[in-house]
């Protein structure tokens, strides 16, 4: 079963395609080159939401679909939630 | 991917409908009630009531007009009646709709007051509703059928699975030599560089950017925040998109892999030849597709995450969704179901395929899940106030 998604090589954030459990190893795929990954999700990750797949400072650049999805404003650990809360549009803000 | 066919109706000026409505349609707000009242009396027939008409001017009342003018035209209208208090806006949409060489009749209401309006009116749409019902379908191509995209209450499963999905069928549709369109342009932020990497030529690109940086210029200057109460919206949040980027990129699946866009057209304009045409639209939903059906679209494809539960009037909207809570919870707003992808279980193709039947199925008659529930949101694009 896949825990998670990734889009390109280069995203530093997967994506929960299913409910996961604090402290879960899981399995994703890669959906570029179809490869199997693996990570540990240190929180609960909903459906549909991103987790870190490395240490985040603040003023990192998040990347999903290979590109540049918005910055970090609050540290974030690898397996941690990233979502509104520490993820910000570079946009319109 | 092979030819199909589908049976629909071929009308006046050669275009291809896959529904045949009778519509009673309202120059202005305040014609309404007439419209609605002959409706009533004539069974079969259907009234769009809006909120506009009154006093606009320049852009703004040339977008009115397109859109109601538009609304008229569209294939899957056989005939229409058309109500407005006065004579003057009413005879210029009877007119434009009339090229279309489609039956339409106008009524005004100054001078003669609603119920004698409404009783001409009514003799009007009982022929025109009787002539109507006794038009076959006939064996079209299913390349004829001009096809828009717009994805709502999209969630990042969206990106994954339901748009890219869309993005397959456009593929495959502008490939055999159909027409399809796209837009949502301020959805597009953060990713507009791979919108204008798809345009087939440098003028195109260029209209494209002037569109999008005019519609970016107008959420800076009217904006009060970083828009993160409306875009992206709850919904989104709650399925997991975090900023507008991210919505972009998954919105911009739906464009496809191969396809290039060959023109913008302005709000509710109809594209002049097929292929694939960016449209300068709203990222509102019922705005959005009121506006692709006023430009000739007949039939919507509309990816969901979450479940938006949008419908048209005149143009059915197919559901698709990815998300695999949405097609259980939600199930009675989804014709397509696609959630097999996430688990690597259907690869694009086949879920493209699974869409395309949909297409099919939808074009020879059978009723989309908004259309069985009564989704009509007529929603015009209002530019700004009236005089």
């Amino acid at each position: 079963m896949n825990h998670f998604l990734v889009h390109e090589a280069s995203d530093n954030v997967g994506v929960a395609v299913v409910d996961i459990a604090a402290g879960t190893n899981i399995n994703g795929r890669d959906l570029h080159n179809n490869a199997p990954l693996t990570s540990r999700a240190e929180e609960a990750i909903p459906l549909g939401h991103k987790f870190a797949l490395k240490d985040f400072a603040v003023g990192d650049d998040v990347i999903k679909y290979g590109n540049v999805i918005g910055k970090i404003v609050q540290p974030v650990k690898a397996g941690h939630w990233v979502h509104v809360h520490n993820l910000k549009t570079k946009r319109w803000a | 991917m092979e030819k199909r066919k589908i049976f629909g109706y071929r009308r006046e000026n050669g275009t291809v409908g896959v529904r045949n409505h009778v519509l009673i349609l309202p120059v202005d707000d305040i014609s309404n009630a007439a419209c609605e009242a002959v409706a009533n009396n004539i069974k079969g027939t259907l009234a769009i009531p809006h909120s506009y008409g009154r006093l606009q001017f320049g852009e703004d009342l040339d977008l009115f007009f397109r859109t109601m003018i538009g609304t008229g035209s569209n294939p899957n209208v056989a005939a229409v009646v058309v109500i407005g208090i006065e004579e003057g806006w009413t005879k210029k949409i009877v007119d434009g709709i009339a090229k279309t060489g489609k039956p339409v009749k106008g009524f005004s209401i100054e001078r003669k007051g609603d119920i004698k309006t409404i009783a001409e009116a009514s003799w009007a749409a009982k022929e025109f509703v009787q002539w109507a019902t006794e038009l076959q379908r006939t064996e079209c191509d299913l390349s004829e059928l001009y096809i828009s995209v717009k994805c709502g209450e999209s969630d990042t499963t969206s990106g994954l699975s339901a748009c890219p999905t869309v993005g397959n069928v456009v593929d495959k549709h502008c490939a055999l030599g159909g027409t399809a369109s796209f837009g949502e342009t301020t959805e597009m932020t953060g990713a507009e560089h791979v919108v204008a990497a798809k345009a087939a030529n440098e003028e195109v690109r260029k209209q494209f950017m002037a569109a999008f940086d005019d519609y970016a210029n107008l959420v800076f200057t009217q904006k009060k925040d970083d828009l993160s109460e409306s875009q992206p919206t709850k919904g989104n949040i709650a399925g997991g998109l975090s900023t507008i980027e991210e919505k972009a990129f998954g919105n911009v699946e739906k464009l496809g892999k191969k396809t290039q866009f060959v023109g913008c057209l302005q709000p509710a304009e109809a594209p002049s030849g097929p292929g694939f045409w960016y449209m300068d639209t709203s990222s509102a939903a019922a705005e959005a597709v009121t506006l692709w059906a006023a430009s000739g679209a007949v039939i919507h494809l509309f990816p969901t995450g979450q479940g938006n539960v949008i419908g048209n009037p005149i143009e059915p909207v197919i559901k698709l969704s990815g998300n695999p809570r949405t097609v259980v919870e939600m199930a009675e707003h989804i014709d397509v179901d696609v959630s097999k992808i996430l688990q690597g279980e259907m690869t694009l193709d086949e879920a493209g395929d699974l869409l395309i039947d949909c297409i099919v199925h939808t074009a020879n008659g059978r009723v989309t899940a908004a259309e069985a529930l009564g989704h009509r949101e007529f929603v015009m694009t209002k530019l700004y106030r009236s005089a």
